[in-house]
């Protein structure tokens, strides 16, 4: 045959075209490419006896058809894929079509869009596959009966949550109170707060104390802040406890609004050995009470003298919440705060106290305001008592002290 | 655009007998099922609520919730039997716009709706091929949502419209994005999952990556958030137009390359989306809403 060099071309361009476009519009095979590839070698073959072409320059289209072949496939497993015989829910066949009406790309978009959004955000993360048959714990109550989520060490993953709280850009607030004798916990706070809460995030620790000038001067990671505000002190404890609401209540009003998004409120007595990080990020978040989250509902500790405000009917109640640890959005802890401080000043005026002093009416409030959020007892482990298996972690808890004397 | 307010759940209180059961009792949990994703999404499963308890926060807000879907050529033979389920098992005792998107309004049968209940026709054009009716129903619905429903209800749930309802579906599936899981890949490796695979596509899920496959039949939310979802699927779509390229299952593909990097904030079971040519796992406790049986070909053209 008259065959010439430039003829070699054919086969090679062939392969390109054939893999490029065999995605598409054919159900290419992986014995598809070798049509090329074996007609480069005849070609090349037959060459070699009409023109001075050595044998191994035959290898030369043979390895440059497969190359163009196999690039041209974008993806290889696309075309040799099988598909699954599982029935779509309203399509039969998976195969994809490669169909545009062209007179329809013409549409109206209403606004200048930033393409980058549409795209993922999150960044590349590998995690393992949740799997709806496999739940990640048994042994504990995992959501409640309104669907609110209860934090259990093993069900999130703090690496999704945390990428997603930064796209963000929340600041949160914690206020916490160190009066009289109390101003000796303040060290071992925010100590382990700066490394355990939060971290890595902005928060605004505000400290509410009769005492500013024991504070100790403390380094604090560069995206905490510490803000020391002088406040009064009372004769009785209770009163010094129960009247952190009204504080708070009021300062949200003037100052926090602005410059927080979330607020918790925790004691002072407490200390953190374990990362609490953005899983308690939500509108209104209460802690499930160490000493009472197995006792059954009557039992409870909740104030049921129908002369107090933070009255709960007996056979009402979902959990008992403990005071030491709760938040939220900023303005929802406006409403329970106000709410909660309204009760206490009518139960003063009325002659009473509740049984748990704004406990109770953190827990009155709580029952009526569903919280969004739960966390285990993880969050606030009271160190008086002894640590069952279902608590896997003690993220925080309070610091034993004598409470006689501490008080006093 | 004025948007409706986040809802909280607030209970007023009562003097009579709480409906609450104690909390670590077995009347609301599953232990055989994943009930919280690892971002902290409920996964919504008969036996993981209490509707009573829901209803009696959620009445009281007054909600109005919206309903679309698309009846598009011979699909209009499916819209009696959606709206008569609707009637009977979708969120009732509570105001539900439906807004049936058609070519040809004449043939939407007229359907007795409980008060409070409303059907609008929004007229559409009908595409020459099943796969770009499909995928232009995001910008449908986006483009409806900025010029009628925002003014009308506070959350929209987008169904398919060849479906019906045979179990109550109500307020627990309220939530800021809600995803409905693939009755047919809910327990299967990620790898299998049908997602886009070319990378050439907007819709590219690779291999090792994905949490659910979520079916394109259901979704839902609070309406701004719907607005930015659909808005956000549309932009993909046309993206892979630009590029020639039609993602594999069409704008579930997209949808579901959505959910990814923008998680949703509430699941629902395969229960809330069922295809009735499958049997039923023991998971699966209850069909709330599922595939008509019908032959594609009759009517896709």
């Amino acid at each position: 045959m008259d065959i010439k060099k430039v003829h070699i071309v054919i086969p090679i361009v062939m392969a390109g075209i054939i893999g490029y476009f065999g995605t598409e519009i054919m159900d290419i095979k992986k014995v598809h490419i070798l049509i090329p590839i074996v007609m480069a070698g005849i070609i090349g073959y037959l060459g070699t006896k009409i023109m001075d072409i050595k044998e191994v320059h035959i290898l030369i289209p043979i390895v440059m058809a497969g190359i163009i072949g196999y690039l041209g496939q974008t993806d290889l497993n696309e075309a040799f894929s099988v598909l699954p015989s599982i029935p779509h829910i309203s399509r039969p066949s998976s195969q994809p079509v490669r169909q545009v009406d062209l007179d329809e790309t013409s549409l109206v978009i209403s606004r200048q869009t930033d393409l980058n959004e549409a795209f993922s955000v999150l960044p590349r993360m590998s995690y393992p596959q949740p799997f709806v048959d496999k739940p990640q714990r048994t042994d504990v109550l995992l959501m409640s009966p309104w669907l609110a989520p209860i934090m259990w060490e093993g069900t999130f993953n703090r690496d999704i949550l945390n990428a997603q709280y930064r796209q963000k850009k929340f600041v949160v607030g914690v206020a916490t109170f160190a009066v009289k004798k109390y101003v000796r916990f303040i060290e071992g706070f925010l100590g382990s707060a700066n490394k355990f809460f939060l971290s890595g995030h902005r928060v605004n620790f505000y400290l509410f104390t009769d005492h500013p000038e024991k504070v100790p001067s403390m380094k604090l990671a560069p995206e905490k802040s510490l803000f020391i505000i002088p406040v009064q002190n009372y004769s009785r404890w209770q009163d010094i406890s129960m009247n952190r609401m009204d504080i708070i209540s009021n300062r949200i009003r003037t100052h926090w609004h602005y410059e927080v998004d979330y607020l918790y409120s925790m004691d002072i007595d407490v200390q953190m050995f374990e990362h609490i990080g953005v899983e308690i990020i939500d509108t209104l978040v209460g802690t499930i009470s160490s000493w009472q989250y197995t006792k059954p509902r009557d039992s409870n500790s909740y104030e049921r003298r129908p002369e107090s405000r933070a009255a709960i009917p007996s056979g009402e109640g979902d959990f008992y919440y403990a005071a030491s640890f709760y938040g939220g959005s900023v303005s929802e802890v406006y409403k329970l705060t106000t709410a909660c401080f309204k009760g206490v000043t009518e139960d003063r005026a009325n002659g009473i106290e509740a049984k748990w002093h704004e406990e109770s009416h953190l827990n009155k409030y709580l029952l009526y305001h569903k919280p969004t959020r739960l966390l285990s007892p993880e969050y606030y482990w009271d160190e008086e008592l002894p640590r069952p298996q279902i608590i896997r972690v003690k993220r925080l808890s309070s610091v034993r002290k004598d409470l006689e004397e501490v008080r006093s | 655009m004025i948007w409706k307010e986040k809802i909280l759940i607030q209970l007023i209180p009562k003097g009579t007998v709480s409906f609450c059961l104690p909390p670590f009792s077995s009347s609301f949990r599953r232990l055989d099922v994943l009930t919280l994703t690892p971002w902290l999404a409920p996964i919504v499963w008969e036996g993981t609520f209490n509707s009573e308890l829901l209803d009696s926060a959620y009445k009281p807000l007054n909600l109005t919730i919206g309903v679309t879907a698309f009846a598009i050529g011979k699909y209009t033979m499916f819209v009696g039997r959606f709206v008569e389920s609707a009637e009977k098992l979708f969120m009732k005792g509570y105001r539900v716009n439906y807004y049936i998107f058609t070519n040809d309004p004449q043939v939407i049968p007229r359907v007795q709706l409980q008060p409070g209940r409303s059907l609008s026709i929004v007229p559409i054009k009908k595409y020459s091929h099943w796969q770009e009716i499909s995928m232009r129903r995001m910008e449908a619905i986006n483009r409806h949502i900025a010029e009628v429903s925002h003014r009308e209800v506070n959350y929209l749930f987008c169904l398919d419209i060849d479906m019906v309802f045979h179990n109550p579906w109500g307020v627990e599936t309220l939530g800021e994005m809600v995803a409905a899981i693939h009755p047919g890949y809910y327990n299967v490796p990620r790898s299998q999952f049908p997602y886009e695979r070319r990378s050439s596509s907007a819709a590219f899920i690779p291999d090792s990556q994905g949490d659910f496959y979520y079916a394109g039949a259901v979704f839902g939310g609070l309406l701004k958030q719907v607005y930015e979802f659909t808005r956000a699927c549309h932009m993909t779509i046309l993206a892979d137009k630009a590029n020639g390229i039609m993602a594999a299952w069409q704008e579930e593909s997209h949808l579901n390359k959505r959910f990814f990097s923008h998680k949703p904030s509430k699941l629902l079971s395969p229960e809330y989306v069922w295809d009735d040519t499958k049997p039923k796992p023991p998971e699966v406790r209850l069909i709330r809403f599922s595939t008509v049986n019908k032959d594609y070909k009759e009517i896709r053209d």
